[in-house]
């Protein structure tokens, strides 16, 4: 694929629309990419996602995050929780499910939620290599999809760019082999941009994942544009800030003009502040509640925010 | 590690708070009633305190041993790990005091202690009375439920002040081996506490804090 124009028709309208014509496009070309779900399948609000740069596969725009929460160690009952996090994230169309060997038994946990739920067929795989030395990246990666309990990983991506000039050329061999299908690199809290940077200008990533809200933009600047400009598909992490954004919000009612963006709750006024952005693929909250995750979800239907609109939730938030 | 100035002590927090004191509620109704048993090891070890006899040391080394083995296998090593990857070095590092104590009280028999009438002595008493009734009644008090109590051997907190408070009863200079790690352990375990915003995280850098500058003190006074 050429990749300096990876999203194909998308990106070659984006050209030629304004941003709200760039959204509307990528909206009415997800809707009909993807099947409506259950939850809330209304034809006047169509069910987001957005097509990975490097493959044109469509993503929906609210993944689930495994950071924190998922690590509950052998709780059963903490376990049946995720499982049931896990259901409800599928059952409403979500996708992606991202873990790390960096968050202690979460993958184990994830696992187990698969296995519960009879290996649901339409999750995207989404995981990381976390070891400094280079050698063991492969037997980290097998050891993490005995954990999952997946034949592959959907993506792989060096966790905090730990050792990355090593993992890099493994993942990429790996990729051409077909052991995995798309590879990046994380980083999280704005930290070494420059050097994500540079990486993203020297090599054919498909992802990054990086931290990006409301209140915590540094990457607008001049990682999210390239990314657009390098047909890389962008993960943002920790959405609500581990939960300290969201939770401040609440304490205060949501504007009235937020129904024009159709957010019903601040969980999808965060999200879709993030999502709207064009060069973000989508975002990955992490819960332990069913009715949050369904909140999550809820981002994922009905309009999206313009960019006059996105200054005034980035504005109004900031102001709270 | 690049841009470390850029990291908190709630980027290394793997849990949540939740999963933290469920963590306890599991274990103890995985170990029942092995709780009775240190306890009853703790308070054994007082006694031989208030009423010395023959081999006081080594008994007394001896059960602060077996304690710090069996906290670095049954909670590091089997529960804690299962939340927290550092949790097996946590299991190394308990393993290493217990050795620190074989080797110092037990086969060394370097072991003695104060007189009951010394300052340090009753702060000693005072501090593992603290670990062995007080600190156990924290969790509970500030709403956890009882089935989330630490107990003394069996638990890393009480089992680490109890350790301070009896060094501080020591005669002469205690090796700085066997303080070093408890020592350590109130400090990580505030941080831990306090990263998660727990009214209680003062607790245990406060008893390492008052342990080391009592010790400090009396070393100096006895040269």
């Amino acid at each position: 694929m050429d990749r300096s124009n990876p999203s194909g028709v998308v990106g070659s309208r984006a050209t030629r629309c304004d941003r709200r014509g760039f959204l509307r496009a990528l909206t009415a070309l997800s809707a009909g990419t993807l099947g409506l779900p259950s939850l809330g399948a209304d034809p006047a609000k169509p069910f987001l996602s957005r097509p990975i740069p490097s493959s044109g596969e469509a993503l929906p725009i609210v993944g689930l995050g495994s950071w924190i929460t998922f690590n509950v160690g052998n709780d059963r009952v903490a376990r049946d929780a995720c499982a049931e996090v896990m259901r409800n994230f599928l059952d409403t169309g979500g996708r992606m499910i991202d873990s790390s060997p960096m968050y202690g038994s979460s993958q184990e946990v994830i696992g187990y939620g698969l296995a519960k739920l009879g290996g649901p067929p339409r999750f995207f795989s989404a995981d990381k290599v976390w070891i400094s030395s280079g050698a063991s990246g492969r037997a980290q990666i097998a050891k993490s999809r005995e954990r999952w309990n997946v034949s592959r990983f959907d993506l792989v991506a060096v966790h905090n760019l730990l050792s990355w000039q090593e993992h890099l050329p493994t993942l990429f061999a790996m990729k051409s082999a077909g052991e995995v299908r798309y590879v990046g690199v994380t980083t999280s809290e704005g930290r070494r941009h420059e050097e994500i940077e540079t990486i993203m200008r020297r090599h054919p990533l498909d992802f990054i994942q990086v931290s990006y809200s409301a209140v915590e933009r540094d990457v607008e600047a001049r990682i999210l544009p390239l990314a657009r400009d390098r047909g890389i598909a962008v993960v943002i992490n920790r959405p609500f800030r581990e939960g300290a954004l969201i939770r401040a919000m609440k304490r205060h009612p949501l504007p009235s003009w937020a129904s024009e963006a159709d957010c019903a709750n601040w969980a999808e006024f965060l999200l879709k502040f993030i999502v709207s952005h064009p060069a973000v693929t989508c975002a990955i909250p992490a819960t332990t509640r069913v009715d949050h995750v369904r909140e999550n979800m809820g981002a994922c239907y009905g309009r999206l925010p313009d960019e006059p609109m996105r200054r005034r939730m980035s504005a109004y938030v900031e102001q709270m | 590690m690049s841009e470390w100035w850029t990291y908190t002590l709630s980027d290394f927090l793997l849990f949540s708070p939740r999963t933290y004191h469920r963590l306890f509620e599991l274990y103890n109704a995985d170990i029942w009633p092995a709780q009775i048993v240190t306890l009853a090891l703790g308070v054994a070890a007082l006694g031989l305190l208030r009423y010395p006899r023959a081999g006081q040391g080594r008994i007394v080394a001896a059960i602060l041993a077996g304690c710090w083995l069996w906290v670095a296998w049954a909670f590091h090593w089997r529960n804690y790990a299962t939340i927290n990857w550092a949790a097996i070095y946590f299991a190394g590092a308990f393993v290493l005091e217990a050795l620190f104590f074989i080797v110092i009280g037990v086969v060394r028999s370097a072991l003695a202690f104060e007189s009951p009438s010394a300052a340090p002595y009753r702060i000693g008493c005072a501090v593992i009375l603290f670990a062995l009734i007080v600190q156990p009644l924290v969790g509970p008090l500030l709403g956890r439920g009882w089935t989330q109590v630490e107990v003394f051997g069996a638990a890393p907190d009480p089992t680490a002040v109890a350790t301070l408070g009896l060094l501080l009863t020591a005669r002469g200079r205690t090796s700085w081996m066997l303080w070093t790690i408890p020592v350590l352990w109130c400090v990580l375990s505030g941080a831990v506490l306090w990263t998660m915003e727990s009214p209680d995280a003062f607790v245990m850098p406060a008893a390492a804090l008052l342990a080391v500058a009592i010790g400090w003190s009396a070393k100096h006074r006895t040269g």
